[in-house]
């Protein structure tokens, strides 16, 4: 991938993210690629410990203090982020870059109301009138669809259910009109009821609004319903991305096809049968991790599997880092199962 | 819980003691449920004080189940609307404040915490907090053993073992402590101990919900193949309908305290008749590419239950309701020649 499309808003390019711990090094993200283009909606999706969070936390900036991070090329609107300092790269957060936590009760402020901290950001990066950004605030929660807004804005965060307070985030995250939103697991811990309708206003506004969105969940039945285009990650990598239909009707890396067999689809899998579990479990990534991170788990590893698989392009815009993405794997060998 | 001061309201009926389950003959007559729940209420109050009346909060109320030995009764609904604490009762960590609930037919009621254990076992959400770190899992899976006072310390560290292989842990792992494991082995190490007692019924509260999607799959194999070999009775509750459907004989769908309907898998995931059941399945979101999020057409978010709507408690988020349906609660009636209950006035 040595393109480098000037229209894209973000470039990621061998993006590794380190983090001291008692055993050694962890290697949280192991040199990723990807980009996001101007008001699309990326999914990027994995399992617990694959990397996604600290991956949006090293495009906020918020990585915890004793990490190490290191990248060919980190580039949001043409903006060098790794060379930023701190000063100004917290003039873009909030203001060009917004973020949307899963649990909206730990980011909001217990102890300000609402319409603080909806405010702030506004008048810290924009410089209006506190009477303007009230003005906005109360526009942006009738969009998320709050009644009665003006007088949310004299209310605190505990006076709100858990899918008011998410949309009351998203209404935040909205204020500056931001080039880009990062959302990590923002319906998580909703009723599924509520996660529906909170998805639906995030895809309707970020259509509207033009912005482009990161969008971090571990739930392949959302990803198929918002994302423009995937990316999987897997032990620290993206192995596979796709523009969505195609990553669903083609997955080209066995643990994406291991993923999306493993859950019960209404209507294909005979209820009570065998569910296509993924045996074993996410490698430790502490320490040098050699060849390809997947392949204790692959039903379909190879001896070449020892050495680090390429970034395999495929048609489309579809790739994946699998040796055998684009040819049939030779020999189907039965790997040692272990749990 | 809230803040609030919390205390139970006190049963009306008189506690029958029942003799312990264990002298009694495991093969009850085919035709009688493993587990019955007949008119199971739950109230708390709220805010009382020392000159003050409280509130009172219906978290079930009036609730009746019948499940089949062998079967799986899920059970769905939003937070709040009182399933867990629907769960709690069955396991007799609360005490219901009215209603029975039969094992084999013979009320719980009065029977102490020990008794009930050998019939009913939980595994719970989470299995970070559901397990002691500071025990290794031998004595994790062995200590209802140890408190029953079965067998000795040599027997015991067999049935460890033996049952350790049944759900598909390593023998090393029982000198090991639960942060040496992963999630899904540590919800193996919990369903081991609900299981050395060897109970008829299991209730699983959210077993896979912490758990990544790839281990999801192999705990409910390991839960279908423990039903299929000890005939165990589940009742699942999850908020994931996907692996409802995947798992469930019959479905009982709660809303603030009360089943709305109830019914086979097939009625309910086929021809869902209450609103609110069809409203839940619309929000499943299925890995299909190209649908989008439904507008699922309902309001807020569940009502406070401590003041819950006039009528039927539904119809501030109805999309159908009617000046009906803000004077008369539906009842929850049988469908005719269907073996299923809608409570709606509309279905």
């Amino acid at each position: 991938m040595s393109r480098l499309e000037v229209n894209n808003l973000l470039e990621v390019k061998n993006l590794r993210v380190d983090l001291p711990v008692e055993a050694g090094t962890l290697h949280a993200v192991r040199g990723i690629d990807f980009h996001v283009e101007r008001g699309e909606m990326l999914c990027l999706v994995g399992e617990s410990g694959c990397g996604k969070s600290m991956t949006s936390l090293a495009l906020m900036g918020l990585l915890p203090r004793k990490s190490r991070l290191s990248a060919d090329h980190l580039q949001f609107d043409g903006i060098d982020l790794t060379t930023l300092s701190e000063r100004r790269r917290s003039d873009l957060r909030g203001a060009r870059m917004a973020m949307i936590f899963q649990e909206p009760m730990t980011a909001l402020n217990p102890a300000y109301t609402l319409g603080n901290q909806l405010c702030e950001g506004l008048i810290r990066h924009r410089g209006v009138s506190r009477q303007e950004a009230r003005e906005r605030a109360i526009y942006l929660l009738e969009r998320v669809g709050i009644s009665a807004a003006k007088d949310r804005l004299n209310q605190y965060p505990h006076q709100l259910s858990g899918g008011l307070r998410q949309r009351v985030m998203i209404a935040m995250a909205l204020m500056c009109e931001p080039d880009l939103i990062i959302a990590d697991e923002p319906t998580t811990a909703l009723d599924v009821t509520i996660q529906a309708q909170i998805l639906r206003l995030l895809r309707e506004l970020q259509q509207e609004f033009g912005t482009a969105v990161i969008f971090i969940t571990h739930d392949l039945g959302v990803v198929a319903r918002i994302a423009d285009r995937v990316a999987v990650m897997y032990a620290g990598e993206v192995i596979e991305s796709a523009p969505t239909p195609a990553l669903y009707a083609n997955p080209a890396h066995p643990y994406t096809r291991g993923l999306l067999s493993c859950i019960p689809a209404p209507g294909k899998t005979p209820p009570g049968s065998r569910l296509q579990a993924i045996p074993g479990v996410v490698p430790s990534l502490v320490g040098h991790v050699e060849g390809c991170a997947f392949r204790n788990r692959c039903p379909q590893a190879q001896p070449t599997c020892e050495q680090t698989p390429p970034l395999m392009s495929l048609p489309g815009d579809h790739r994946a880092r699998c040796h055998y993405a684009d040819r049939p794997v030779p020999v189907p060998l039965q790997p040692e199962m272990s749990s | 819980m809230s803040a609030h001061s919390t205390t139970e309201v006190a049963g009306s009926r008189p506690a029958l003691e029942i003799p312990d389950p264990s002298m009694a003959p495991r093969t009850a007559r085919a035709s009688t449920p493993a587990l019955e729940l007949c008119g199971l209420s739950k109230t708390f109050t709220l805010g009382a004080g020392l000159f003050k009346r409280g509130r009172t909060l219906g978290a079930v109320s009036d609730v009746s189940l019948r499940i089949p030995r062998g079967q799986v009764m899920g059970l769905v609904g939003e937070s709040g609307c009182g399933k867990s604490t629907l769960a709690k009762m069955l396991l007799g960590l609360t005490t219901p404040s009215d209603g029975d609930v039969l094992v084999d037919g013979k009320p719980l009621r009065g029977a102490n915490q020990k008794a009930l254990a050998r019939h009913i076992q939980p595994i719970f959400q989470d299995p970070y907090s559901s397990l002691n770190p500071r025990k290794r899992i031998a004595q994790i899976v062995g200590l209802p053993l140890q408190v029953h006072g079965i067998g000795t310390s040599r027997e015991r560290a067999a049935r460890v073992a033996e049952t350790l292989d049944v759900v598909g842990l390593p023998r090393r792992a029982a000198d090991q402590f639960p942060g040496q494991l992963s999630g899904g082995q540590r919800q193996r190490v919990a369903i081991a101990r609900a299981l050395i007692m060897r109970p008829d019924i299991v209730i699983c509260d959210e077993p896979t919900s912490a758990l990544d999607v790839s281990v999801q799959a192999q705990i409910l194999n390991l839960l279908l193949d423990l039903k299929a070999e000890f005939g165990l009775t589940y009742l699942f509750i999850s908020h994931d309908l996907a692996v409802v459907e995947h798992l469930v004989d019959r479905v009982a769908v709660m809303y603030l305290g009360r089943i709305v309907e109830e019914g086979t898998r097939e009625q309910i995931f086929g021809s869902p008749r209450h609103p609110y059941t069809r409203a839940l399945l619309d929000s499943a979101l299925t890995p299909e590419p190209g649908l989008g999020v439904p507008d699922i057409g309902l309001g807020d978010a569940m009502p406070d239950p401590s003041d819950p709507p006039s009528g039927c408690a539904f119809h501030p988020r109805c999309p159908k309701a009617q000046a009906l349906c803000r004077q008369t609660r539906p009842r929850l009636e049988d469908i005719q020649g269907d073996n299923a209950r809608v409570a709606c006035h509309f279905a």
